[in-house]
């Protein structure tokens, strides 16, 4: 492990312990589409240098909600799994692994990007939930980023399996994809002393005082925020973040 | 009920694909494909057993931890968290890997396997076996060998290697028998047997099993030479 000190000093003198600009992802960022074609509707993975997020999405019937009666739903999970790192333990969800999938549930839904109300099967009685997992493979920084890109790629991936007698058949699916108008695509900027970066190693995220997390639409509209850490930011801070967050973002989308 | 398999031989294995070292946070790992199952494996440790009184004073201690992905089931989401099956699997995983494991040189500790599914299409324990056993290989524990594991069975009346989902929900009656082998001795290490069947149906399954566990031996040692000896 990097202590943190040295990661704060190097910030000051305006590098990386890798040798990356502020403002530069690790390499590659590839998005691979349907690695569990045969099992999920949906699925995704991405990698972001050492980092390696999968995503997957089942659809399953279920009844309406009675405040959105013509409406369907969706549920993003995320587990942080033993296998994708040392510091993870089995167990229930922790707190980190709610709040990731917290995050990637709000720049899906709040965007409007899946049009729920073509989710609705029969008003007021049956809809489709889209239920969205993630997983990393190997934790190494920056889950929230790639976590969300695997989600909305799994999306992208998504086909409608075969609805008969009200049953769902799983194991034909259709050439229907789901109602996604567009892709939102969030990027997180980290402030470690008064600097901004994106894309953080571990090392780098355990030494950061603060981030920021932004999601996109596909103009640039920003559809969800989520600060992070223990440290303020004040409101001249959260300007340059997004502002760094939006051409960070725009950069990711092109991986999709 | 007669079974006619149309895309392969009643002995032949769906295609394999093996790679080791694919997760780099861990000590060792691998991803083992059989068909449209996919596994993967990582090994962490040996690291301090907690609770205490787990540990084992004269050698390190082996845990298995199986899991499926929610999405990776045939039919709805798989509930997240332990279930009563994965807890099983994880047992008899532990044990047919544990016989060829040396941890006398760990004494006290834990040596983890997290073995992940990420599609399957039956002979789910027995792709996280030959995951695990590469991941522990890649780790570099002493160990007798690797192991290797195939499901074989009869579908319908007709003895087969290697069952696919469609072969194990067969309509006309399906007996799965997953089996583990320590390649070099021969020794059984994992058996289990769901169905009913003849003994002399089990005898040809189960010679089927060990001409499919020699392939799957060359698949394991191909992916380690190819990382550690770059293919020679």
């Amino acid at each position: 492990m990097i202590p943190k000190s040295y990661i704060q000093a190097l910030a000051k003198k305006n590098t990386r312990h890798d040798g990356r600009r502020f403002d530069e992802f690790r390499q590659p960022v590839t998005v691979e589409y349907g690695v569990s074609a045969k099992s999920a509707e949906g699925s995704a993975k991405v990698t972001m240098g050492d980092t390696v997020v999968v995503a997957g999405v089942k659809m399953e019937f279920g009844q309406t909600y009675p405040d959105t009666p013509d409406e369907g739903s969706i549920m993003v999970s995320a587990e942080l799994l033993p296998l994708s790192s040392p510091e993870y333990e089995g167990g229930p969800p922790t707190i980190e692994a709610i709040e990731l999938s917290r995050v990637v549930d709000r720049g899906i839904r709040e965007s409007k990007a899946l049009d729920f109300k073509k989710l609705c099967v029969r008003s007021g009685e049956k809809m489709w939930i889209v239920m969205i997992d993630i997983y990393p493979l190997n934790a190494a920084g920056n889950l929230f980023d790639a976590a969300a890109l695997a989600a909305i790629a799994a999306l992208k991936n998504a086909r409608f399996p075969k609805v008969e007698d009200d049953k769902v058949i799983y194991k034909e699916p259709t050439d229907v994809p789901l109602p996604l108008s567009f892709m939102p695509v969030s990027c997180t900027v980290f402030k470690i002393g008064d600097k901004f970066l994106v894309d953080p190693t571990r090392d780098e995220e355990l030494a950061a005082d603060a981030r920021l997390t932004v999601a996109f639409t596909e103009d640039g509209d920003i559809c969800a925020m989520q600060k992070g850490g223990d440290k303020p930011l004040l409101q001249n801070e959260i300007f340059a973040m997004v502002d760094l967050a939006s051409l960070r973002a725009a950069e990711l989308r092109k991986s999709l | 009920m007669a079974y006619t398999r149309t895309d392969r031989a009643l002995n032949e294995l769906r295609p394999m694909e093996a790679k080791v070292g694919v997760i780099k946070n861990a000590r060792g790992s691998a991803m083992f494909k059989i068909g449209k199952t996919i596994a993967y494996a990582a090994v962490y440790g040996p690291r301090e057993m907690h609770p205490k009184f787990m540990q084992n004073v004269e050698r390190g201690t082996l845990r298995c931890n199986y899991n499926m992905m929610a999405f990776s089931g045939s039919g709805n989401r798989v509930r997240p968290g332990p279930s009563r099956r994965s807890r099983e699997i994880g047992l008899v995983t532990q044990n047919a890997l544990a016989p060829v494991i040396d941890l006398t040189e760990y004494p006290k500790t834990v040596v983890d396997v997290f073995i992940e599914l990420l599609q399957t299409d039956a002979g789910t324990r027995c792709a996280g076996i030959c995951a695990a056993s590469l991941a522990l290989a890649d780790a570099g524990f002493k160990m007798k060998d690797l192991v290797c594991a195939v499901s074989c069975g009869v579908v319908g009346d007709t003895p087969v290697v290697d069952l696919d989902y469609s072969e194990e929900s067969y309509e006309g009656g399906a007996v799965d028998i997953p089996i583990a082998v320590i390649p070099r001795t021969g020794e059984i290490t994992l058996l289990q047997l769901d169905g009913v069947l003849s003994k002399e149906q089990l005898q040809k399954a189960v010679t089927l099993a060990k001409h499919g566990i020699d392939k799957i031996y060359e698949v394991q040692k191909a992916a380690l030479r190819a990382k550690f000896t770059g293919g020679k």
